[in-house]
């Protein structure tokens, strides 16, 4: 199997990205012509095939997704593009909308149409500026070509899309919270039902998808669909872009196969650990992944195999930690950054935050005892089965494997 | 509707589709504990205490927040729950000041009540709660954030209910800050002091300026005469501070108590509200008649003066110029009862006990003074009142019942009535109505402005023009009408305004957890303490009748206005 690949990523090379003629010239947005024309069950059974599963992270199947919003009826329905990239670790949207602003775009499109949104926002953190910046221009461009707005491509399909700056919260990658942002309110998760496919931005049905998953939509309806369907396997149909990054001589941003291994990935394609040091361990999936040690090296990049081993594909994040690093200082960086990126509305996710914390810094002081493990399992537990969120709910993750999987190194700080 | 079959803690109910699991489990007569949850306020969800279990998913879930579905298998005490339960108090509580003994919610905590229902023995997660200082520059309410548990309620209350915005919240994660713009004290921040925060603080957050000890000071001074007066909602709830039925009436043994505390006189508010009425019934006849500013509104409440001082000043032409019963009494005891009665105002201390925390802003107020003195003295909400009688050692069930003190004592249904949301208006209008016709009013009860709805409309035919009045309560509820007044399309003689929701009676000093069900007890009592009475008009109470003939003459004289009204001015806080 060749070990990387650029189907996605196929426009990364372009002389200007912001061209839309440059787009169009290399066969862009002739997947929204002929999708314009198709039923849309047919839209539907298209991306089902695909077993294309939502990129940012959650993995919901992205066909099931799209249809059951197209089923909401409204006035008005709202598609958006979450490009608020807060997972540490990840930084393939960002290559995706710096390179290929309108290939995310043209997704955004066929998916609007596919489930009758008319209002499209493309939530971008406010830390990629630039790429705000670019967004704007490629959605005027589209719109003087009746890509976008009135009556697009004369089939009586109205969408007006905007972008939105994000305002430096990680909880804002959560839908509820997501729309909370939109709407100009601090960004905290909602209670639900009602869930945002029903209520959402401004009260309206609501469908969001990640920055990939939108920019794979178009690749489905293209030519290059077969090549992208003959990649993979067959739960994990195509390819992936991950982010790599830590202590290995080749980090960033890879479109890869589904079904390469960890160690593929590390050691082809990332070309190995800087200076030559052991591999140690690594944490999959953005800074609530699980860490694994190298007994994982050669479980295969898929959903499945991920599923069986207790790992997670997650945003498609890699980062690789080698020999000079201690663990429990690694897992202290991560809970420093759950600590500072807790809404704060729940006392599970606050408070145990918090506490959590504490008794990291005493392992990492050396000074823990037992009753810091117990204290850990306590407030672990109770953050996963009792938190408002998927923020409370999955961010013990990594202190959890990190001891189950370094044991020995949390009890030589005790 | 659709029915559901759930089965909690394996026994059946059937509910309709969107019932939450804790109003089902209700009907079981299983109380789920809770803590941010209110009755009166929307499902937040965030304390996460009222845990429950779902057998079928193996997970657990807030019960407050989660609707039941057919088939439901619910678990409320299973060992899984009752350990999440312990773990998330232990959580709250190791962010929390361990100071119960002193804490001015002893023995009236919900986070106490919890500890208690959860058999809390000990916890091994260290206590290192954030410490802030207190904010307690304003005479009305005190804010301590290190107590805070972020459940909410105070926000919502301010917020939405209220539609203030004093409270609000910044920040996030363990910095989540319940609290005012930019830390400002509630002083800098537009607060009108109405104190509906203190009586849905589940903690001691949020309380009450605490004047107990001034007055147990000059209580004990042998120099001073110290007279109360009490306000006419203050009988129909003190009461649920001794787990007394809701609004059960107890007048004589709240004048008795006063009277074992110490004070030399035991008066009472209510006649001072017929006095109100005789004043603002002939402003309002004099206004009609003349052309005057209309609409007349109501200027007793003084967490509405606090608002329309601040928000909407364009407003403060139409408010009467009557000062409010608490006011007006002080005043004349000043004047009129240090005269009467050969004691030095000097030498006189007026207390009050009132159902408000705003009540303490407006005793302080530097016009409010008579003969160079502070009409009222000191100002004790009801909850202050109730720990005096804690602390005095009175046994309030059962001590025996006495009456008020002439000759600011008596008082007619009228002045009873000032306690419920649309009872000065019925009162005005029942003197109004006379002084306008020479006539007798007939039919004397307005059940039109009676009720909890926000805002009351009612139309009355006083000589053959129909005047047509509205009752509002809940301050968020005035903004309409003072557009409507701003615009010049609204349809109002007078308006009447009260601050807090049901009226006074579930004022911003009232006893905490006072619901809408409680409030609304209350004014039920209120009203039929007024059908008791054998005088209902203001103008026919003998003791008023006798202070106009002796001592201010006729309403709006020059003694009544210098006495008995005031002004106003816009309060710009930038």
């Amino acid at each position: 199997m060749k070990k990387s690949v650029e189907i996605i990523s196929k426009n990364f090379n372009f002389k200007n990205p912001e061209s839309l003629e440059e787009y169009i010239k290399s066969g862009g947005f002739s997947a929204l012509k002929q999708v314009i024309d198709m039923p849309k069950e047919e839209i539907f059974d298209v991306v089902t095939a695909s077993k294309l599963k939502g990129r940012g992270g959650a993995a919901y199947p992205t066909g099931r997704k799209l249809q059951q919003a197209a089923q909401e009826i409204a006035d008005s329905k709202v598609i958006v593009c979450n490009a608020d990239e807060g997972e540490p670790s990840t930084f393939k949207d960002r290559a995706l909308l710096e390179w290929a602003p309108f290939k995310v775009l043209e997704g955004l499109i066929i998916s609007a149409y596919a489930i009758n949104a008319d209002r499209g926002y493309i939530y971008i953190r406010e830390e990629y500026q630039k790429l705000q910046r670019r967004m704007r221009t490629a959605i005027e461009l589209a719109e003087k070509e009746n890509l976008l707005g009135e009556n697009i491509l004369g089939k009586g399909f109205n969408l007006k899309v905007e972008v939105v700056s994000g305002g430096g919260a990680y909880v804002c990658g959560e839908g509820s919270a997501l729309a909370e942002s939109i709407e100009g309110k601090s960004g905290r998760p909602r209670i639900k039902p009602p869930y945002i496919k029903q209520k959402g931005v401004f009260g309206l049905p609501t469908c969001i998808n990640n920055v990939e998953t939108l920019a794979i939509v178009p690749v489905l309806f293209s030519k290059d669909a077969e090549e992208y369907l003959s990649c993979g396997t067959e739960e994990s149909k195509g390819t992936k872009l991950i982010s790599i990054s830590g202590n290995v001589n080749r980090p960033g941003v890879y479109e890869i196969p589904f079904g390469l291994t960890l160690r593929e990935i590390i050691y082809d394609v990332a070309k190995g650990i800087e200076n030559d040091k052991k591999f140690k361990f690594l944490q999959l999936g953005g800074a609530s992944g699980p860490i694994a040690s190298d007994m994982m090296l050669d479980v295969k990049y898929t959903y499945e195999d991920f599923k069986a081993n207790g790992l997670a594909i997650g945003s498609g994040a890699i980062l690789v930690g080698d020999e000079s690093n201690s663990i429990v200082d690694y897992v202290r960086t991560v809970q420093d950054f759950f600590v500072h990126e807790s809404c704060g509305k729940c006392t599970p996710c606050r408070e145990g935050n918090r506490q959590l914390a504490v008794i990291i810094k005493r392992f990492s002081n050396k000074i823990a005892g037992p009753e810091d493990l117990a204290s850990i399992n306590k407030i672990t537990d109770i953050m996963k089965s009792a938190s408002f969120c998927g923020l409370g709910k999955s961010c013990t993750a990594p202190l959890i494997s990190a001891i189950r999987e370094f044991k020995e190194e949390f009890y030589s700080c005790m | 509707m659709n029915y559901c079959k759930v089965i909690i803690d394996k026994k059946e109910v059937s509910v309709p589709e969107g019932t939450t699991i804790l109003q089902a489990a209700k009907l079981l007569n299983i109380n789920i504990p809770t803590l941010c949850y209110h009755p009166d306020q929307s499902v937040k969800a965030n304390c996460r205490i009222c845990l429950v279990e779902i057998k079928e998913r193996n997970s657990l879930v807030t019960a407050c927040s989660t609707q039941v579905w057919e088939g439901a298998q619910i678990l409320t005490n299973s060992k899984r729950v009752l350990d999440a339960r312990k773990s998330v108090l232990e959580l709250i509580l190791a962010n929390h000041p361990q100071d119960c003994l002193k804490c001015i919610r002893n023995g009236s905590c919900e986070l106490q009540d919890i500890c208690r229902q959860f058999n809390l023995r000990e916890s091994d997660l260290s206590n290192i709660a954030q410490r802030y200082p207190l904010d307690n520059t304003n005479p009305s309410v005190v804010r301590d954030r290190s107590k805070c548990i972020k459940c909410n309620r105070c926000v919502e209350m301010c917020e939405t209910t209220q539609g203030i915005g004093a409270l609000c919240h910044s920040h996030r994660s363990s910095n989540l800050t319940v609290g005012t713009a930019y830390n400002e004290t509630l002083e800098k921040s537009n607060c009108i002091y109405c104190g509906q925060c203190t009586t849905v603080c589940p903690v001691g957050a949020l309380y009450e300026k605490d004047d107990t000890e001034k007055v147990w000071e000059i209580l004990n001074d042998k120099d001073k005469h110290v007279i109360v007066q009490v306000a006419p909602s203050i009988r129909v709830s003190v009461g649920d501070e001794f787990n007394m039925p809701a609004g059960e009436n107890v007048t004589g043994k709240m004048v008795a108590s006063l009277r074992r505390m110490g004070f030399d006189k035991v008066f009472d508010t209510n006649f001072a509200a017929d006095l109100t009425i005789m004043e603002e019934g002939n402003e309002l006849v004099e206004r009609i008649e003349r052309n005057g500013v209309l609409p007349m509104i109501t200027s007793c409440c003084p967490g509405w003066i606090n608002y329309a001082e601040i928000y909407t000043p364009s407003i403060l032409k139409n408010l009467s110029s009557c000062k409010s019963p608490q006011q007006m009494f002080g005043a004349i005891s000043k004047s009129y009862y240090s005269e009467k009665f050969g004691i030095s105002p000097e030498d006189i201390v007026t207390v009050s006990i009132m159902p408000c925390t705003a009540k303490k802003y407006e005793a302080n107020r530097v016009e409010m003074k008579t003969n160079g003195v502070k009409e009222v003295d000191f100002v004790l909400t009801t909850r202050e009142f109730a720990r005096m009688i804690n602390t005095a050692n009175i046994d309030f069930r059962n001590i025996e019942e006495e009456e008020f003190d002439s000759p600011l004592g008596t008082a007619s249904g009228a002045g009873a009535l000032f306690g419920a949301t649309g009872g000065v208006m019925e009162a005005a209008l029942r003197s109004a109505y006379t002084l306008l016709t020479n006539k007798k009013l007939e039919n004397i009860e307005f059940k039109e402005v009676r009720g909890i709805k926000g805002v009351k409309e009612a139309v009355i035919n006083i000589n053959d023009v129909l005047i047509k009045i509205a009752a509002v309560h809940g301050i968020s509820n005035v903004k309409n009408i003072i557009e409507q007044i701003e615009n010049g399309t609204v349809e109002y003689s007078f308006i009447e305004v009260m601050a807090c929701v049901g009226g006074c009676v579930g004022g911003g000093g009232q006893p905490v957890g006072s619901t809408l069900k409680a409030k609304e007890k209350r004014i039920e009592e209120i009203y039929r303490i007024d059908e008791r009475k054998e005088i209902r008009e203001s103008h026919k109470n003998p003791e008023i009748i006798k202070l106009y003939s002796e001592y201010l003459d006729k309403p709006m004289s020059s003694s009544s206005h210098k006495l008995l009204h005031t002004k106003y001015s816009p309060r710009n806080i930038d």
